[in-house]
């Protein structure tokens, strides 16, 4: 499964990732990716067919509790934190026109 | 008496007892940082005003009788990726360059709770990935046993700063051995608990289905002190688990007779340092001679863990790190052209190679038409290797090994080769898969004056095996500081 990792990839996990990558980056990303992926890939030495995949070690499963608010209107102090506010609200650049 | 040579059971004893204050504590700390933090760096924060102020708080509620448990008026270090509530809370990332937390980590809560002064925030690998403390923003940190060499990571600066006597015990966090190896390369304890046992709660998010808090200190009897005190359950963590024990210092006895210890081949083999295996089987004969049954085996699939780390730990945090995106908290790039543009060069401006490196991977196994072939195959691979460890655990009450195959490599060695860097992780990773407990305890030092670290790893709630083990195996030797030198 080696050299999967096209130019076209590394545009693509970058847009996934939402990184820009300078040409000397892609560059070296692609040649990273494309080893961790050479090693990655010993996994294929296992036949896993019959093993169902493990995300959690213990068997819980959706944990609930009452959406009853528990915490205080922390507003100002959460707002500081921000690069840019407005109004109380955080701001961002203009997305529709 | 040297105050910064005690133990924090021992000091919080002779505070408690009037022989020293709170004050008196803090400011041996606080004058040490000052004498040595130039050379090793442990510290991204230190919040002298803070712990000044608390000190005087906590001598006050001591006198009153409110603060009488073991951890009271104790000085201690928190790594940099739990929240602190208006302390400066940076993951060691320029992308969080001016964060403070409007909250605190749960861990954290039940320390101020029993009573400890937080010196500060404590240097980290960037968002805890890495194992050397070379990646984080602020500068590496040094390993106080020879500044030329790394203390080891994620949690290097907690491990650093124990070692060197900056704090009198830290919390780190470990993914893949972040408590573990950087406690053998600086010569301290340190204990990755069971998964689900500390909250994490406040805890900046790695890789969740891994990532657990834990104590590093000098003896094994203050760890299990840290541990019971900032384990409990927590209905803010969905995956912590409500344990029926907590009494982790109940195990501190030196009694190990009819203990089965077992010993895997396979993390003996290729790669592991003469000097390393031979000062791990010297503490195997030493809980020998105390009565443990010592016994080798075949662990199995050890080689399949890193790569199986690899994938899931990437992909959780390309999920976990797609909330720094310049708009809630940190940093922003100041030159961008809409708001997508703003995301993308706030990130790629604010995150460092190595955590780029592991987003990246992390986007790709999760994108569709990889996704079963990488992660889902992770995932099988990560059952395969918990069914190895319930095996080995039928037989045995505890696992023996190194905790790394080297002692510190020298600084600047290990980033130019990301995956002989991750081969180092070797005997940590499979113990996070699995979510099993593991203590590194210091067991030895090789001919370059590094300290070697001894891992011992229970099954899943059984810590008070491997801390009886530690226990019993730490009257053999005394505590060495890289002072004693």
């Amino acid at each position: 499964m080696a050299n999967i990792i096209s130019d076209e990839t590394i545009e693509y996990v970058g847009i996934l990732a939402k990184l820009e990558l300078s040409e000397e980056e892609k560059k070296q990303a692609k040649e990273d990716m494309g080893s961790m992926l050479d090693y990655i890939d010993k996994l294929n030495e296992l036949d896993t067919s019959a093993v169902e995949p493990m995300s959690h070690v213990f068997p819980v499963h959706n944990v609930f509790r009452e959406d009853v608010v528990v915490n205080e209107d922390d507003r100002e102090n959460i707002l500081k934190n921000a690069p840019e506010q407005k109004d109380g609200s955080f701001e961002v650049p203009k997305t529709v026109e | 008496m040297d105050l910064l040579s005690l133990t924090a059971v021992e000091l919080s004893k002779k505070i408690k007892a009037k022989e020293v204050t709170v004050m008196e504590a803090t400011k041996a700390v606080i004058n040490q940082i000052e004498k040595i933090e130039d050379k090793i760096n442990s510290y991204v924060t230190v919040d002298k005003e803070g712990a000044l102020r608390r000190a005087e708080e906590v001598q006050k509620l001591i006198e009153e009788g409110s603060l009488t448990g073991p951890l009271a008026g104790v000085p201690v270090a928190i790594k940099d990726n739990m929240c602190t509530k208006g302390i400066l809370t940076t993951c060691s990332s320029k992308i969080l360059e001016n964060f403070y937390p409007t909250y605190t980590a749960q861990a954290v809560l039940n320390l101020e709770e029993a009573g400890v002064v937080i010196i500060g925030k404590t240097n980290m690998d960037e968002f805890a990935m890495g194992s050397t403390t070379e990646t984080s923003a602020y500068g590496p940190t040094k390993n106080p046993w020879n500044i030329e060499h790394v203390p080891g990571g994620s949690s290097g600066g907690s491990c650093s700063a124990v070692s060197a006597n900056e704090c009198f015990f830290a919390l780190g966090s470990d993914t893949g051995g972040s408590i573990r190896q950087p406690s053998s390369f600086c010569g301290v304890t340190g204990i990755k608990p069971t998964y689900g046992t500390v909250s994490r709660y406040g805890l900046i998010a790695y890789g969740s289905s891994l990532d657990q808090i834990g104590p590093i200190a000098k003896d094994v009897t203050d760890c299990a002190v840290i541990l019971e005190t900032i384990a409990s359950y927590d209905k803010k963590d969905s995956t912590s688990v409500a344990r029926e024990d907590y009494n982790f210092t109940e195990a501190l006895v030196d009694d190990v007779s009819g203990m089965k210890i077992g010993i895997p081949k396979d993390y003996f083999g290729e790669g592991l340092e003469e000097e390393v295996k031979e000062a791990v089987f010297a503490a195997a004969k030493e809980l020998e001679k105390k009565g443990a049954i010592i016994e080798e085996f075949d662990l199995g699939l050890v080689d399949y863990a890193i790569p199986a780390y690899y994938v899931i730990a990437a992909a959780e945090a390309s999920s976990n790190l797609a909330r720094f995106d310049g708009v809630k908290y940190g940093y922003r790039s100041e030159d961008y052209n809409g708001l997508h543009s703003m995301y993308k060069k706030t990130r790629s401006e604010g995150f460092g190679q190595e955590v780029k490196r592991r987003i990246m991977l992390g986007s790709f196994v999760l994108s569709s038409g990889y996704y079963d072939a990488y992660y889902l195959k992770a995932l099988r691979t990560k059952a395969l290797i918990k069914q190895e460890f319930d095996k080995a655990f039928e037989k045995y009450d505890v696992i023996l090994g190194p905790a790394a195959p080297t002692t510190a490599p020298k600084i600047g060695d290990s980033l130019c080769d990301p995956i002989k860097m991750y081969l180092g992780d070797i005997y940590t990773i499979s113990v996070n898969l699995a979510g099993l407990p593991g203590i590194s305890i210091p067991c030895g030092i090789d001919s370059k004056g590094l300290p070697i670290g001894l891992q011992l790893i229970g099954d899943c709630f059984k810590e008070k095996n491997i801390i009886r083990a530690a226990y019993a195996f730490e009257q053999t030797r005394d505590y060495i500081s890289p002072f004693d030198k």
